[in-house]
């Protein structure tokens, strides 16, 4: 587990997201930090996926603040692209380029934003391949993948932005349980290297080992939020408790 | 029938290339037209995708020699009668427009489905990137759209292929029009007819023959 530091990578401050009429997100409150691993849990519904989602504006948001490496992510005027270069997001269902192999599915944004020249991207793509396991996957297309293999590619994919944050939703639940694990453990590894995360995860077990906070949201709310080991053996809330006693 | 082929053979290959090239013609303003539309139709903007939907239904609704009719006589008289401008439309110009409308509307149609049958998580994982709309359209949605797009776009193109014979009705002197004339010259119906027939048989059949070629090429989860 890493040092937290003082630094505030994303500020949430009473974030309000409806679509439509159905309000997801009623009042959500939250600073995650520099180098620190959240993990957010909760039923099915309560609004995890969209609440990651407004941390790279892939959602837009009606009221509340979110600010991300100092950018308010409201603010119309903010190069949005440029912002999301530094948040990787890997989703439950990989959505690898189906019309790029493996290789150029990683090369495709460093070279497309002029991050890095051909050459520099492949080295970097060939080392994050390595990096996940996956060095002979490289001509490889998508759909010639295991379900495992493919969400390691999208977390190689995010990773050759060289962001500062990953976002993950939901990594492993679309996957076999023969695969989770070998997913759990390239994120296990980023932890310790120290990468600031916000993981939406079912896996408790991996959440109670990884994660620096675990928050529990239901009805749009933060019901519960703490260490792991009070929010999730020694959840207070009915709602929390409940939950728990299912899943656990 | 050989008495036919060796008088007026050449006449109906010049013939066949003037319906090729009005259907050519036609097909690359329909593809601009399908393209522009087509955006315009996945776009946010309601307007845009009222737009093309009002286009849509306008070219549906209209049978084509009605809206030949109306591009070759109705839109100069207009002009030259109503606004005091002169102007002429060749039959090639109108039998054009008539086609790049008729084929650009259900281009659009079959570029908005193509687009729409691309996974919504493509485009968002390529926007999570950094990438802008734009280049994850180009870079990541088209691709994949053109792919299942191109089945029914060579099959639009054959049917626009076919659709240039009923510009015969505005005089263009493409393969119907002009046998006709055979027809009227030789009185022999029977064959003229049927070499006419062959003559496109043969043009669509070798189109259909490359379409499937093309599409096993673009193809890249079928092989390897
Ligand atoms: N694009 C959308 N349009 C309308 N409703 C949506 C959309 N996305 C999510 N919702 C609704 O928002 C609620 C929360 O969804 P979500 O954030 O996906 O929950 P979770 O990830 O916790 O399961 C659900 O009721 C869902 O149906
Ligand atoms: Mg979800």
């Amino acid at each position: 587990m890493t040092v937290r530091s003082n630094n505030v990578k994303i500020h949430v401050s009473h974030l309000q997201k409806s679509f439509g009429d159905l309000e997801v997100l009623k009042d959500i409150s939250t600073d995650i930090y520099e180098g620190e691993v959240v993990v957010i849990l909760g039923p099915s519904g309560s609004g995890k996926s969209t609440f990651l989602r407004c941390l790279n504006r892939l959602e837009e948001f009606q009221s509340g603040e979110v600010v991300v490496d100092g950018y308010n992510m409201a603010d119309k005027k903010i190069d949005i692209n440029k912002v999301r270069e530094n948040i990787g997001m890997v989703f439950q269902h990989f959505n690898l380029f189906n019309n790029l192999n493996v290789l150029k599915n990683l090369m495709l944004a460093p070279v497309d934003l002029k991050k890095a020249d051909k050459e520099t991207a492949k080295k970097q793509a060939l080392a994050m391949l390595e990096k996940v396991g996956l060095s002979d996957k490289a001509d490889a297309y998508p759909h010639q993948l295991s379900g495992g293999q493919k969400q390691r590619v999208a977390i190689a994919r995010a990773l050759c932005m060289n962001p500062d944050i990953m976002l993950f939703d939901e990594p492993t639940s679309a996957l076999d349980p023969e695969m989770v694990g070998e997913v759990l453990q390239v994120i296990r590894q980023l932890a310790a290297e120290g990468m600031t995360m916000v993981i939406v995860s079912h896996e408790i077990g991996f959440a109670r080992e990884v994660a620096d906070r675990a928050i529990f949201m239901d009805g749009g709310y933060i019901v519960e939020e703490g260490t792991p080991e009070e929010v999730i053996l020694n959840p207070k809330e009915p709602r929390a408790i409940d939950f728990f006693n299912k899943v656990l | 029938m050989i008495n036919i082929l060796t008088v007026y053979g050449q006449l109906l290959i010049k013939a066949l290339g003037q319906t090729l090239l009005l259907a050519l013609l036609g097909l690359f303003f329909a593809c601009i037209l399908g393209i522009i539309f087509g955006i315009m139709s996945v776009l946010k903007s309601k307007v845009c995708r009222v737009i093309q939907q009002v286009f849509v239904d306008i070219i549906r609704g209209v049978p084509m020699i009605v809206l030949a009719f109306f591009i070759y006589f109705g839109v100069p008289y207009a002009f030259n009668n109503l606004l005091g401008v002169r102007m002429v439309l060749t039959a090639l110009q109108a039998g054009t427009i008539a086609l790049a409308l008729n084929c650009g509307a259900y281009m659009s149609e079959i570029i908005r489905a193509g687009i729409q049958s691309v996974d919504v998580g493509q485009m968002e994982a390529a926007r999570s990137l950094g990438l802008s709309y734009w280049r994850s359209m180009y870079r990541v949605v088209m691709p994949q759209a053109i792919r299942t797009m191109i089945p029914t776009i060579i099959n639009q193109f054959i049917i626009t292929l076919k659709d240039t014979s009923i510009l015969s009705v505005i005089g263009f002197p493409e393969l119907v029009n002009t046998a006709k004339t055979v027809v009227a010259n030789t009185m022999d119906s029977f064959s003229v007819w049927a070499i006419v027939g062959v003559m496109y048989l043969i043009v669509i059949t070798t189109l259909s023959k490359v379409a499937k070629a093309l599409e096993r090429r673009l193809s890249y989860d079928r092989k390897k």
